[in-house]
């Protein structure tokens, strides 16, 4: 079983957001960067496979040469190799493309992206890709496990779950509940020393393909301070929220 | 020339989130001096859609099928969407809508975006508005493709009536070839999801163990709101991790948000930040979240949640 990881590098959870160059680029400065929170639940369980039934295990991620550390901690956590397409981003079908190009000439039987980055939040990578290899899409993935030759998957949707069975090749979009937070592999010593010694690939990219492109960020306006309200005069909270707010 | 929306029911009701696309398709079509057109499945009666501005209808039947399919779905609006030469399809920002959303841009290599929150500002190009970095910012993007597909956040545009053409179309439900079959689905109690919610009432640490939840449950249900809850929360195993809301969690849109005993760390606050109205209630004055409330009581959960619940009921005679 071959499993390709689809790695985001993106700034931490606490990171503060701000904008430099009118606006038109992320400051980077002072911030520390990190395996996308959604991709580091599909990987953990990319090693689960490796584990149980000897997967072997790649990464990607599409990129400049920022991102090889995070690709360093992909291999520490247990990643047999990495893999960089050497190109900035721009949008997800740009992303997409880039995978599927790689995807095509290795036969992966599993592929694993996050359900979204915690950056541009644009949850298409997955469905993009699934899309030009032609194989199926599971969108918020909670469950994979083999069931004789197929494999038994759940769905997380609103206001519950879908259970589903399929069989390779397949792309998921995983996030958590795939794996527990608890299950997240803290790299140790040894995993970073072997880490050095494994295969990190820089590729040249394909034909780019982009059909977005971002013209400006901005944030949102300041909020004003909070009305507190006397915790005996509960009327006058109910009374603010019907008259003053207009959501009751 | 057109727009298309995707229309989503449940128990053959048209959902809310559904209608505010349908308002927010109208808008666009007005805009641009083209029809619109809705697309939906399995539905028997689709006549109220023309008093939200629908053109033409197309009702899918879905013959046996009673689960959600993905492939055969996205292909089947991507083929009307093909036919009918429309430049916007506009989905909702359902767990449903965003799963098929890509994967109908993806067959023509179409502009997607996500989180959209509001009317396009330009339309050649189509420029959006969009939140980003789990609702910390907002980016304008543009498309540089004829067809653009559009996730419309909940709650960001509104449900207007307007009188359409209400005329119906047929097309018949594509096949798929994918072997990937839903089995079953397990639903959580027949209870209000947070997607769906106008209100969302969520608890947190400060309420000291599962065992306190009726509190919470007691306040959604007198309020027809849906339950949340914190990470701290989900990840000791008081609440299933479905009700998660934050960055890693579920995003949460609604027009009221009510947090009691979560004291707001900068992951939950942005996966919240798109709620309109947030109501803090904490026995810590401290507490980040009052930072980011609109109204806030500092006082103990245990005392304040029983009479707001009270005095709720009283409100609404129940």
């Amino acid at each position: 079983m071959k499993i390709l990881v689809c790695i985001s590098t993106v700034p931490d959870t606490t990171s503060k957001i701000n904008f430099v160059d009118e606006n038109r680029a992320f400051d980077t400065q002072g911030v520390t960067f990190i395996i996308n929170p959604n991709d580091e639940f599909g990987l953990t369980r990319a090693i689960w496979f490796q584990q149980k039934e000897g997967a072997e295990v790649t990464v990607v991620t599409v990129g400049d040469s920022s991102c090889e550390p995070i690709l360093r901690k992909c291999l520490a956590i247990g990643a047999d190799r990495a893999i960089r397409i050497d190109t900035v981003p721009q949008d997800g079908l740009s992303v997409a493309s880039q995978l599927a190009d790689l995807a095509k000439r290795e036969a992966f039987d599993l592929i694993i992206t996050g359900r979204e980055s915690i950056d541009y939040n644009g949850g298409m990578v997955g469905a993009m890709l699934a899309t030009f290899l032609k194989i199926p899409y599971l969108a918020n993935c909670i469950h994979i496990e083999k069931e004789g030759d197929r494999y038994n998957l759940e769905r997380e949707m609103d206001g519950g779950k879908e259970l589903l069975n399929g069989s390779l090749p397949l792309v998921i979009g995983a996030q958590k509940g795939l794996v527990e937070e608890k299950d997240l592999i803290i790299p140790n010593m040894r995993g970073i020393m072997q880490a050095r010694q494994k295969p990190l690939d820089v590729i040249q990219p394909q034909e780019i393909k982009v059909a977005t492109a971002v013209e400006s960020f901005e944030k949102p306006p300041a909020k004003g301070p909070v009305k507190l309200i006397d915790p005996t005069n509960i009327e006058g909270l109910i009374d603010l929220l019907q008259n003053e707010a207009k959501v009751l | 020339m057109s727009v298309i929306v995707y229309i989503e029911s449940q128990d053959q009701e048209i959902k809310k989130s559904s209608l505010e696309v349908a308002s927010y398709g109208r808008a666009i079509a007005d805009a641009s001096g083209t029809e619109l057109i809705a697309v939906s499945f399995g539905l028997d009666d689709t006549s109220i859609l023309k008093h939200y501005g629908v053109d033409l209808i197309y009702a899918i039947s879905t013959e046996e099928e009673v689960y959600f399919n993905s492939d055969r779905l996205s292909t089947t609006l991507a083929k009307i969407a093909s036919e009918e030469g429309s430049q916007i399809i506009v989905f909702s920002s359902s767990a449903n809508a965003r799963y098929i959303a890509p994967l109908t841009a993806a067959k023509y290599e179409a502009a997607y975006f996500s989180n959209v929150i509001g009317l396009p500002l330009s339309y050649k190009p189509l420029t959006v508005k969009r939140s980003c970095f789990t609702n910390k910012a907002f980016n304008l993007s543009t498309s540089q493709k004829d067809l653009a597909v559009l996730s419309l956040s909940s709650n960001s545009f509104g449900i207007i009536e307007k009188e359409g053409k209400g005329l119906s179309k047929s097309s018949a439900y594509q096949e798929s070839t994918s072997d990937l079959k839903v089995r079953s689905v397990e639903k959580t109690a027949n209870k209000v999801t947070i997607a769906d919610a106008d209100i969302v009432v969520s608890g947190g640490r400060g309420l000291k163990g599962p065992e306190h939840w009726h509190l919470i449950e007691d306040l959604a249900n007198v309020l027809g709101a849906a339950t949340a809850c914190s990470k701290p929360v989900s990840d000791m195993g008081w609440r299933p991790h479905s009700e998660h809301v934050g960055q890693t969690g579920k995003p949460v849109a609604s027009n009221l948000y009510i947090a009691i005993g979560v004291s707001g760390a900068i992951q939950h606050l942005a996966g919240i930040n798109s709620s309109k109205v947030k109501v803090v209630i904490n026995n810590d004055p401290e507490a980040p979240f009052f930072k980011a409330a609109d109204y806030g009581i500092v006082g103990d959960a245990f005392e304040v949640v029983p009479t707001l619940i009270e005095k709720l009921k009283a409100l609404k005679g129940v």
